[in-house]
């Protein structure tokens, strides 16, 4: 009983129990531990996990090992390698996840390109399964049935879903994938003695700049097609580019603006009609699955990014999974091995004397392939293009929202529709108020979520990309423009506030300079030590 | 503490907002205030200095008097020096304060200056026409002269300032250019005030000259400077219809990249500023032609910071004015010619080398052939082989920068220009082209 | 009257029909057609994919997936002695509890500020393998040890400016296949094969050092046969004799107890993190690293991330950035032509947690297990009839070759020993048809060894 009770104050009243309701915003902070750096936790003599010893027997038959070997390849001074009890390392990595704002905490939809869905939690338990987590890339087939049933499965939906005829799941990442499409590419003009002649490499500026560069590592001249002034690829620099020495066309349909080319068919036919192979990078595939497919344009190769498009995690960057189909004519140079049916038993196929090889060890990012197939299965048919739907129709919905924003503009094509993303452009805020995009972005933060700007070089002024994928809710979305909408309002109002954010993060403004000079970047502990704090010997 | 000092040319842009073509001129200037033209370049000055205090820069500011300068910096609430002026030929004593400088209601009106050349190139020559008075825009305001900022830019320098800041337009460039030369080591900063903007010394709006100051002023002595272009537009063409412009000289200014906020992929680390890799597609071009094994190809290059980086990437030192030509081996190329003038590059051209001309796009504009560099006639690009020798090069951040604009071409021979304009190649990394609509 | 269930799936809020015609509304249609208004009818599907009916509700999902699992086989319900690149260790119950928090499971690309846990784990994760590595300078990871190797070598060719890698070591033969058709365009790798007793050919790499046109030596530390060659060192002073430079791509949890290449003049170390607390996933758990001093020509030509420590506005507080390397005036980065996309960062994490957990003893102590349970095997193997075990008096770690010198072949032992229970080597179908690579890690027992030693002897 409170002291207030007892000398006989009156008693609360409903009014007193009454809980205002929330504002408008929410009132965010992000976590902050004040964490030190796990090698300033170190106590020695701690350890964290104890390992099995040799038994008796073993070192009796045996006996040290280590000290037989010569001394040049023995390791003298031991790693410098903190050292803590269990729990100390668990309670650091704790704190640190507490500090980071994942997916499944915000509104993710700053992301933009990223395709940040709803990643299902049934699906990670799929992959936790010893008979998963645990399986051996090198156990006979008979052992491994089911996982390369899965992988079947899967690349019979995915070919379903792109019209190819053959999909191969072994890319490691979206990039990976592109580069998997090169590769095969390459190969498959060597195989017509066409590889000298043929290399040169078309692309656009809104298509993913990995197509670009994976062009490049593989030896290939890049050409980029610019946007017209609708912001469309300019297919008269197409019709300039295209010619015997075109390999390929990379390209993305919607491109990063969110923007959908409708003269695609025309592209393709281009570079067909000059001899070249014509790869869709479907990085951007989220608004169009079951509606349109990389075949019915004319496509001879195309991409998926399965973290993306398919849900799998996003993992603070990796591991991810791609995937690559392609029509009868390429499939001889898909990366081995393959899986086969015989009707019977699954099993991978090794002998495949045209293939461009293994793009990755053993078969793919298995558990991102589980999830894939797991989330597929989840929806089917319908389901998919209801996601596609919906996360078009967020999109746009989002768009008139954020629309309403002083300062905000949507650049090219004013009338047309965007798919699943827009790149949005701050530079009439900018020249208002001297606020950069980033600094918006970085103010966001204070309210628990944040975006992305776009790929350099901005061709789009203050750029701003947002891709609201069908996992978000309207009340969601609302509260996502309604942040916005309060960071332009500080922006025009306070612009110091934004300038100077975030606020309510973990750490404030970093002092990023030291990190562009030789003299003072540092990046590891080691080097820190020698450089910065002058310790010998570190 | 650094020191920036700020002159304001208090005339600058009070053309455009009426529909002039720009506020050079008393005539003009006339025109626009009867239109009701009014100033901005002051409140501009001040948007500028306010995003400089507000990114807590930790500088000393030097101001030229009255309307030149301090009455801005006042109303931005800076605290700062008033540096006195000398008077200047057209209007007398600016000692100091403002009625030094402010000449109510008795302009010297139609006073030209000298006129003036750019130093080496020999372009950029003025129409007599284009000598200016600056004038606060309304009957019996305050008038100025480009003397006036002419004089206040020494007079800064002379104090001692590290930067210069200056609210005005290509004009105000022009006369910042003027008192100081193309050699200054003087870092200066256009903030955006005029009508015509076609010179690279402008940051893109005023509170971004703000933002760049307060890096240069916490960074004292570590941010690196790039040759920026001075055009200006021929005011007396222009009235005639034509757009015509002219690269009028190079000053400094600080070069603060934006930051690459590159957190999620990327599809390359490199820089999109990066010349090193336009330099080795165009030797290795210039190593493929017909000859070029026993003769050693001659590589031409147009004028320009891109151009000047590329010959630096190859080992040659050039400056940003004027044609060079050299001849790039294996290791360091050749220079063969600086500053050459059409004569000279005709001679070069036709000694024998197979020839290949490289041209960047100048100023914001996008101009290849025909403006700061007409010492490229087509008589030279024609004994270069024409168009198929002709190679352009471009960052990809400065082709960003033109907003999907073409690039333009006017050598003064139609027959070539229509050879030259279309889609073509621009080369702007190591196997990397942008395939860029030309036009005349 | 009975309410109507809304069909709305549970992954996709706004599929509810009234919110979608609400939402439709509110931007001012009536039909998501309107959005597709720039696709042309002859490129949209007019039928239904045709898919499997979907699986709508969770234990409907969980039965499918388990039906398709049961029966599988995995190494923890079976003894096995597999290896070859992909290493059966024990995944400490912390890394797992870590990398599987939805912070950083889900997280990708925010800021430092909104994602500052993802900075330092990751730096940490640097530093700690720094240690490891004796390095100043270890990337964000890439996706594996196959892209590390590539894109190592081909930095190796930036620096040098030369064209021909020799690769000296016994190298997976998937590897050797990535890693050739990863450098074609800039380099072509020669492949020198190790003498009979698996150590690298010194005579012959000097040979073809001699050409002056090497950018770098190319080593394993272990071998692929799981040899730790004593010819390492050796190879580093002919590589930099030549000019060349020496990229040696090594198990990072060999280190407590093997030498960390830098300290026998590697230029750049590389390899594949997995063996650090990532489950073998059917070959699917795989993150690489690059390892190098801090010498700006090098550090110029990471095509990765580089995550810095950098002070904050606050005293005593850590931020993070990406390392602005492009901004040096060094190296030939346009010559890269390489890129940066979405690899394996949450792996660097968890072998971040592996180290910390770990420590120098535990490294130190795995490392010793491992080799006496390696020696321990090779000696039983090498007991059994028909059984050979070559380079016997070699260093092996954890992997180590067997050859069966009877009438069976490595396919035939393999599915004899899978018979009683026991996955056997990993085959070496280019070394011939009796070879393969058995594997035993600290995860074995001397009870496990024997009995596979046993079972052999049992299968004629």
């Amino acid at each position: 009983m409170s002291d207030a009770r007892r000398q006989g104050a009156a008693e609360p009243t409903r009014e007193d129990a009454r809980v205002a309701p929330k504002p408008a915003l929410r009132r965010f902070h992000q976590a902050r531990w004040d964490e030190k750096l796990i090698f300033e936790l170190s106590t020695p003599g701690q350890r964290g996990i104890e390992v099995p010893a040799p038994e008796p027997e073993v070192a009796a038959a045996v006996g040290d090992v280590a000290a037989a070997l010569p001394d040049a390849l023995r390791r003298g001074t031991p790693p410098a390698l903190p050292e803590l009890g269990q729990q100390q390392v668990l309670r650091h990595y704790l704190r640190l996840s507490q500090e980071n704002l994942g997916a499944d905490l915000n509104v993710d939809v700053g992301q933009g390109t990223c395709t940040m869905k709803y990643s299902p939690k049934v699906n990670d338990s799929f992959v936790r399964d010893p008979r998963v987590a645990e399986a051996h890339p090198l156990q006979d087939a008979s052992t491994v049935q089911g996982l390369l049933e899965i992988m079947y499965r899967l690349e019979g939906l995915l070919r379903e879903v792109s019209g190819m005829d053959r999909v191969s799941l072994q890319p490691a990442a979206g990039s990976s994938a592109i580069w998997t499409n090169v590769a095969m590419i390459r190969a498959y003009f060597a195989a017509r003695g066409e590889a000298e002649q043929r290399d040169t490499v078309i692309t656009s500026s809104f298509s993913h700049p990995s197509n670009a560069a994976c062009a490049k590592t593989a030896g290939y001249r890049v050409i980029t097609l610019p946007p017209d002034a609708d912001g469309y690829p300019d297919i008269e620099a197409l019709r300039a580019a295209a010619g015997p020495r075109t390999a390929a066309l990379l390209i993305t349909n919607p491109e990063d603006t969110g923007i959908y080319n409708p003269r695609i068919e025309e592209f393709v036919r281009l570079v067909h009609e000059a001899g070249g192979l014509c790869a869709y990078d479907q990085a951007n595939a989220n608004g169009i699955l079951g509606i349109t497919r990389a075949r019915e344009a004319g496509f001879d190769l195309c991409h998926f990014n399965l973290h993306k498009t398919f849900s799998t995690p996003h993992a603070c960057g990796g591991p991810a999974a791609g995937a690559c189909g392609v029509t009868e004519e390429l499939a001889p140079y898909l990366p081995r091995p393959t899986v086969e049916f015989d009707g019977e038993r699954y099993r991978l196929e090794h002998d495949r004397p045209d293939s461009v090889g293994s793009v990755r060890p053993f078969y793919g990012v298995v558990p991102n392939l589980v999830r894939a197939y797991a989330w597929i299965m989840s929806l089917g048919a319908e389901g998919l293009r209801e996601a596609a739907e919906v996360a078009v129709l967020n999109n746009n919905y989002l768009l008139s929202r954020i629309r309403e924003i002083p300062g905000v503009s949507v650049p090219y094509a004013q009338s047309r529709p965007r798919v699943e993303q827009v790149r949005y452009s701050w530079e009439r805020l900018h020249a208002d108020t001297g606020v950069h995009s980033e600094e918006i972005g970085l103010r966001a933060a204070d309210f628990g979520t944040h975006y992305w700007t776009s790929h350099h070089p901005y061709t789009v002024p203050e750029p701003m990309t947002l891709e609201p994928t069908e996992s978000y809710s309207r009340a969601d979305l609302d509260e996502y423009a309604a942040i916005l909408a309060e960071v332009a309002r500080e922006a025009y109002e306070d612009p110091d506030v934004v300038r100077t954010a975030p606020h309510r993060s973990t750490v404030h403004r970093a002092r990023e300079d030291t990190l562009e000079s030789a003299a003072t970047w540092a990046v590891t502990w080691r080097a820190y030590r020698r450089k910065v704090l002058g310790e010998d010997g570190a | 503490m650094i020191r920036v000092g700020l002159v304001v040319n208090p005339v600058a842009g009070l053309g455009g907002r009426v529909g002039l073509q720009g506020s050079d001129g008393e005539a003009v200037q006339q025109r626009a205030r009867e239109l009701g033209a009014r100033p901005r370049a002051g409140t501009r000055a001040r948007a500028a200095l306010s995003e400089l205090a507000a990114r807590g820069a930790d500088v000393e500011l030097l101001a030229a008097p009255g309307v030149l300068g301090a009455r801005w910096a006042a109303g931005a609430g800076w605290p700062h020096r008033v540096v006195p002026v000398a008077p200047s030929s057209e209007t007398g004593s600016a000692e100091c304060a403002d009625s030094a400088v402010l000449r109510p209601g008795s302009p010297r009106l139609g006073v030209v200056p000298p006129a003036r050349r750019a130093p080496g190139s020999g372009v950029g020559t003025r129409a007599p026409d284009a000598g200016h008075v600056h004038d606060a825009g309304r009957p019996g305001a305050p008038r100025t002269t480009a003397a006036d900022t002419v004089a206040a830019v020494r007079a800064l320098r002379d104090a001692g300032v590290r930067l210069l800041l200056f609210a005005g337009g290509d004009g105000t460039a022009r006369d910042v250019y003027d008192a100081l030369g193309g050699d200054t080591e003087l870092t200066v900063l256009g903030i955006p005030t005029g009508v015509k903007m076609h010179s690279a010394v402008f940051s893109v709006n005023p509170r971004a000259a703000g933002e760049v100051a307060a890096v240069y002023g916490r960074e004292e002595g570590g941010v690196p400077t790039r040759r920026a272009e001075v055009m200006d537009r021929d005011e007396a063409a222009l009235r005639q219809g034509r757009v015509t412009a002219r690269l009028y000289g190079w000053l400094p200014v600080p070069f603060v990249p934006a930051r690459l906020q590159q957190r999620k992929t990327g599809g390359t680390v490199l820089s999109p500023d990066a010349v090193g890799g336009i330099a080795r597609e165009v030797r290795e071009a210039a190593q493929r032609l017909p000859g070029a094994g026993s003769r050693g190809p001659l590589l031409v290059l147009g004028p320009g910071t891109t151009t000047q980086a590329l010959a630096a990437a190859l080992g040659a030192e050039v400056g940003p004015t004027g044609v060079s030509a050299l001849v790039p081996g294996g290791g360091t190329a050749e220079v063969v010619a600086r500053n050459a003038g059409g004569d000279a590059l005709l001679d070069l051209v036709r000694a024998g080398r197979p020839a290949l001309v490289a041209l960047s796009p100048v100023g914001g504009q996008g101009f290849l052939l025909g403006r700061g560099n007409q010492q490229l006639g087509p008589e030279v690009i024609r004994a270069a082989g024409g168009a198929a020798r002709v190679l352009v090069v471009c960052t990809e951040s400065k082709l960003a920068a033109l907003g999907g604009r073409p690039l333009l071409v006017d050598s003064g021979d139609d027959a070539l220009d229509a050879e030259l304009t279309g889609y073509r190649p621009v080369i702007t990394g190591r196997g990397a082209l942008t395939m860029y609509r030309v036009t005349i | 009257m009975t309410a109507t269930p809304p069909h709305a799936h549970p992954y996709i809020p706004n599929s509810a029909p009234a919110v979608r015609r609400a939402m439709l509304k509110a931007v001012g249609t009536d039909s998501v057609e309107d959005f597709y208004a720039d696709i042309p009818a002859s490129l949209r599907l007019h039928r239904p994919l045709n898919l499997p009916a979907p699986l709508r509700s969770e234990a409907g999902l969980v039965r499918h997936l388990e039906e398709l699992l049961a029966g599988g086989r995995s190494t923890r319900d079976t003894l096995s002695f597999l290896g070859a690149g992909c290493y059966p260790h024990h995944v400490p119950a912390v890394v797992d509890e870590v990398v599987n928090r939805s912070e950083f499971l889900t997280a990708y690309a925010g800021e430092p500020y909104e994602d500052h846990g993802r900075f330092q784990a990751m730096w940490e994760y640097q530093s700690l393998m720094a240690e490891l590595l004796a390095a100043e300078v270890v990337n964000v990871p890439v996706y594996d040890g196959f892209q590390a190797a590539g894109t190592a070598l081909r930095m190796a060719g930036r620096v040098t400016g030369r064209r021909r890698l020799l690769a000296v070591s016994d190298t997976a033969p998937e590897q050797l296949s990535k890693v050739t058709d990863y450098v074609r365009p800039e380099h072509e790798v020669t492949v020198l094969p190790p003498r009979a007793d698996g150590r690298a050919d010194l005579d012959a790499v000097r040979a073809e050092l001699a050409a002056g046109d090497v950018a770098a030596v190319w080593a394993q530390a272990p071998a692929y046969s799981g040899l730790v060659d004593e010819g390492l060192p050796d190879l580093a002073e002919l590589a930099h004799e030549a000019g060349a430079l020496y990229v040696v791509g090594c198990n990072p949890l060999t280190l407590g107890v093997l030498a960390p290449p830098a300290d026998y003049g590697a230029d750049i170390a590389c390899g594949d993190i997995q063996p650090l607390g990532v489950h073998m996933s059917y070959g699917g758990g795989n993150a690489g690293f690059l390892a190098t001093q801090d010498v700006e020509q090098l550090v110029a030509e990471f095509p990765t991330r580089l995550f810095g420590l950098v002070p904050t506005s606050v005293e005593g507080e850590y931020g993070f950035g990406d390392v602005a390397f492009e901004r040096t005036s060094f190296a030939l980065r346009e010559e890269g032509r390489e890129w940066v996309g979405t690899a394996s960062a949450l792996h660097g994490i968890g072998a971040g947690v592996y180290l910390a957990l770990m420590g120098p003893h535990g490294m130190r102590e795995i490392g010793e297990t491992v080799l006496a349970h390696t020696a321990y095997a090779k000696r039983r193997l090498a007991e059994v009839p028909g059984v050979e075990v070559p380079q016997a008096d070699a260093v092996h770690f954890a992997d180590f070759p067997v050859r069966f010198t009877g009438s069976r072949t490595a396919v035939e032992v393999n599915a004899a020993l899978l018979e009683h229970g026991i996955f056997g080597g990993a085959l070496r179908p280019e070394r011939g048809p009796h070879e393969a690579l058995f594997c035993v890690t600290e995860t074995h027992t001397t009870a496990d060894i024997d009995r596979l030693a046993d079972t052999l002897k049992g299968i004629p």
